[in-house]
């Protein structure tokens, strides 16, 4: 539990850096979405925001723990997972960060709706998904 | 200065992602998995990073712009549409589907596991077939 709470702290810590810092939500599609668009200089910011991202898990290293991840999904599933997550996020123009947390923060109802949804749309896909495993119907790896 | 405010933002959050377990996929599928063996832990990730935001975002109004910026970038788009609904759909649906969000497959990119690797190439294809089929919000 403290884990988690000390986590989410770092984050919104993180997500007030940026907006104090340099006026910029944090949010990871709108990361994602910039790293195709260097030519535009404004957009800049989230590259060097990816690679301080990207090297949190080697500076966790340094500091002496080592990050686990459980991933169990057969290959052609994470492909159809990673084109919904990257189309989703797109056209609803955010995700876990940018609605879930800096939304939620500033109180926007559009983020609510979009946190509300994407978290019970999620929990959907497990519910279903656990079904067909438990009654054997197809062969789907959790 | 812009550039290392960017670097260290991304670098906490990335520390945040990882102290929390939310970069592992199962922890998440175990947070989704409301009507099994539920595991809530995570709402307390998403709990304690909101009212950090929410306390900096109320102290940036009061602020006429940010320390090293000229101004705030406040979202402008209030409309709930089919757009934003059907997007947060699909993204819910794959984010059940493994367990992976954009940062947290970001995060674990460094873990060079196979997995992974496929996830964040299909999402980085996912994002672009959205900006070349559908575009960006007006």
């Amino acid at each position: 539990m403290w884990d988690e709470i000390a986590g989410g702290l770092l984050i919104g810590t993180a997500a007030a850096i940026l907006w104090l810092g340099i006026g910029r939500i944090s949010g990871m599609t709108s990361v994602l979405s910039s790293v195709f668009a260097w030519a535009e200089a404004k957009r800049r910011w989230a590259y060097f925001f990816l690679a301080g991202l990207v090297l949190a898990w080697p500076f966790y290293q340094v500091l002496g723990y080592e990050p686990v991840i459980h991933i169990t999904t057969n290959q052609p599933l994470l492909i159809v997972a990673g084109l919904l997550v990257g189309f989703g996020t797109y056209i609803g123009n955010g995700c876990t960060s940018g609605h879930g947390v800096c939304g939620m923060g500033r109180l926007s109802v559009r983020s609510g709706v979009a946190t509300v949804t994407f978290i019970f749309a999620g929990m959907i896909t497990v519910a279903v998904m656990n079904f067909f495993e438990t009654s054997q119907i197809v062969g789907v790896q959790p | 200065m812009k550039m290392l405010i960017s670097f260290l933002s991304g670098l906490v959050f990335g520390l945040g992602l990882l102290i929390s377990g939310m970069n592992d996929p199962q922890k998440v599928r175990g947070f989704l998995d409301i009507f099994g063996a539920w595991q809530p832990e995570l709402i307390a990730v998403m709990g304690a990073a909101v009212v950090v935001f929410f306390v900096a975002y109320r102290f940036g109004l009061t602020r006429k712009q940010p320390v090293f910026s000229d101004v705030f970038h406040t979202p402008v788009l209030t409309q709930i549409n089919i757009r934003l609904v059907m997007g947060a759909v699909l993204f819910g649906v794959g984010w059940g589907l493994v367990g992976l969000c954009p940062g947290p497959a970001l995060v674990d990119v460094f873990s060079f596991d196979a997995s992974v690797m496929w996830f964040v190439a299909a999402m980085l294809v996912g994002n672009r077939l959205a900006h070349y089929f559908v575009g960006p919000t007006k």
